[in-house]
């Protein structure tokens, strides 16, 4: 079912929590909700939900308006962040308390419940547990069954608050898979609230980043990463060194160091937002590039091994980290307090004043 | 070195023998004087005259009307606070309005407040002279110096026990799982009975024994509003101290030896959702 959410708003006393906000969620869709915590993506999840009433605007499933709705009678699957399994009943009465609540002309027959529950179990692969107590089951676990339980009564839509947060990561990327499995097979539109990028961006048919209560960009995962629209976006999907630059002569300046601007760009003074694997890494300053730095830390992570450097005579708020593949790591032999020379390859522009970035290339 | 090391390792800070000895020792001993001892005395007292006298004294009609009128009270006390305490734990850990922090303050009054100053202001307020009492007595209605009045200062005096006892864990629970069966479908009452009821069960149980403990105990309040009418508004407490005053000292602490048992009776009770309770959470 779709989802259309018009114009939005949500206070909290003073705190203005969502400002007037809309978006269109197709048929079937995964959107996930990206935004560090007070952005206000929760707040949006339950008011989808009807668990909090918006202050203006309204939202339609389908062409249904549920807006003045109550959230018993919206029939959405929601996954709470800490599960909420009822503790004092087993698991298979909990996947079953959609249906065992519902009036009797519409509820099934106990052992066509007790089918349907069983069939749910099996489709999250823990039949075997229908008889503990959520307080037997992992992390893991308990979030397969709260997911079979919302799925009880065959919402087409499905909320998820924070679905993965409580897990550890190993658990976290097998549910993930799982969970983008599950929704493909059964076609229902879903709507999961993150602040783990990685999550969003692999989960996501398309992601919602949000901060300060407003939507920042919508947009398909690789198109997200591709063009961030707002240095927010840059700075929340991670990863970027920022040079603040003065443009004079063809260069962007800052006290010692300097940057060579790349052909055809104008002369304005900014923020150049750098990827930490858009590098190229040298003992001496090259023609394009003098940004001296002092290597502080040295972290393998994974394929790659991350410098962590600070700058040497010129200005910068964060610490630069710069992933290098480990073969061109080892062949150099960094050391912690070394100097070295950085020159990046490719990277975005901000201009003082405009929110918009140009792509750079050298 | 090697030794002193060895030693620091069995050693917490404060686990020197001697202050530890010392404390235990020195509080099993007043435990001794001030709890067992006494409680030991009613029995011995209470028999001093035979297990014959005992039982006689207890069979006697102002007796058995007195445990029959406490009893009574507690009855009608228990549920009364039940359902109020449910709602005012409730009102309070799942809304938010005005006045909300004031409300958590003024539910602990009971407790501050002497009995005997809540027994004085139903006085005030229900008797013949009282602002509410004089129309009451126009319509015939009397409640102090009967058994009504004994029950409404009761609810009063025990009113903060099952609030007290639920609003932390309602807290602590916080209200998810209720969401969780609203979002699936339940309506007021299924959420309450099958969701919001079995989680606070085990101390709603605990604040009903609390609640029943205090509603058959209580002397200040009830003797200020119960004119002690013996044979018809003497509670067992009160009972106590009339026959302690005529000088039937074994009568009296035969009467207080029931009371003590039920204490007792209570304690075990106690004990065991107690147990339950921990059996519970380490399941958990």
């Amino acid at each position: 079912m779709s989802i259309l959410i018009e114009h939005i708003s949500k206070t909290f006393g003073q705190f203005q929590a969502l400002s007037p906000l809309s978006l269109d969620i197709q048929e079937g869709e995964m959107i996930g909700l990206l935004g560090p915590s007070g952005s206000g993506k929760t707040t949006l999840l339950r008011i989808i939900a009807g668990l909090e009433g918006a202050d203006t605007g309204r939202i339609q499933f389908g062409d249904r308006d549920v807006t003045n709705l109550h959230v018993r009678d919206r029939r959405v699957g929601f996954v709470f962040q800490n599960y909420a399994l009822f503790r004092h009943m087993t698991v298979a009465d909990n996947v079953a308390f959609g249906l065992d609540v519902l009036p009797r002309k519409e509820r099934p027959s106990p052992s066509e419940i007790k089918k349907r529950v069983m069939h749910l179990l099996d489709m999250v692969q823990l039949a075997h547990l229908a008889n503990r107590f959520p307080s037997q089951l992992s992390g893991g676990q308990k979030q397969r069954i709260a997911l079979a339980r919302a799925l009880a009564t065959q919402p087409e839509v499905l909320l998820l608050d924070e679905p993965f947060g409580a897990l550890d990561a190993k658990v976290r990327k097998e549910l993930r898979r799982w969970l983008r499995g599950l929704h493909e097979e059964l076609g229902f539109t879903s709507v999961f609230v993150t602040h783990d990028q990685e999550e969003a961006l692999e989960l996501s048919d398309r992601v919602v980043v949000m901060s300060n209560g407003y939507i920042e960009q919508v947009d398909k995962p690789g198109d997200l990463y591709a063009s961030p629209n707002s240095r927010f976006v840059f700075d929340f999907l991670g990863n970027a060194n920022v040079f603040e630059g003065k443009a004079d002569q063809g260069k962007w300046l800052n006290q010692q160091a300097s940057l060579q601007l790349p052909k055809g760009i104008e002369q304005q003074d900014g923020q150049l937002y750098v990827r930490s694997h858009e590098f190229f890494v040298s003992d001496a300053p090259t023609e394009q590039a003098n940004l001296p730095l002092k290597v502080v830390a040295i972290n393998p992570i994974g394929a790659e091994v991350r410098l962590e450097l600070s700058p040497i005579g010129w200005q910068s708020k964060d610490i630069w980290e710069i992933d290098l593949p480990h073969k061109a790591f080892d062949q150099h032999g960094y050391e912690k307090g070394q100097t070295v020379f950085v020159t990046p390859k490719a990277g975005y522009f901000f201009a003082d004043d405009l929110a918009q970035p140009t792509p750079l290339h050298w | 070195m090697s030794s002193k090391k060895q030693a620091s390792s069995q050693l917490r800070v404060g686990d020197n023998p001697l202050v530890k000895w010392l404390l235990v020792g020195l509080t099993l001993f007043l435990t001794a004087i001030l709890l067992v001892v006494p409680l030991i005395a009613i029995f011995q007292q209470a028999f001093v005259e035979g297990a014959a006298h005992y039982f006689n004294s207890l069979l006697e009609a102002d007796t058995l009307h007195a445990i029959g009128l406490t009893l009574l009270v507690a009855a009608l006390t228990v549920p009364v606070n039940l359902v109020f305490g449910v709602m005012l734990a409730w009102s309070v850990t799942r809304f938010e309005f005005p006045g909300r922090k004031l409300l958590m303050t003024l539910m602990d009054i009971p407790f501050a407040v002497s009995p005997v100053v809540a027994g004085l202001l139903y006085l005030l307020l229900y008797g013949n002279n009282g602002w509410i009492g004089a129309w009451l007595y126009e319509q015939d209605i009397q409640l102090m110096f009967a058994w009504p009045g004994i029950v409404m200062v009761t609810v009063f005096v025990t009113c903060p026990f099952v609030a007290r006892e639920l609003i932390p864990l309602m807290q602590q629970q916080g209200r998810e799982d209720e969401e969780a069966a609203v979002i699936l479908g339940a309506s007021g009452w299924q959420l309450f009975r099958r969701v919001t009821l079995p989680n606070i069960k085990w101390a709603l149980i605990y604040g009903v024994i609390l609640t029943n403990a205090r509603a058959v105990g209580e002397f200040g309040a009830v003797s200020v509003v119960s004119g002690n009418i013996r044979g018809e508004t003497n509670t067992l407490p009160l009972h106590v101290q009339l026959q302690y005053e005529d000088y039937q000292a074994a009568a009296a602490f035969a009467s207080a030896s029931l009371l003590a048992f039920i204490a007792l009776l209570t304690l075990l009770f106690k004990a065991f959702i107690e147990w339950r309770q921990e059996r519970q959470e380490a399941t958990l």
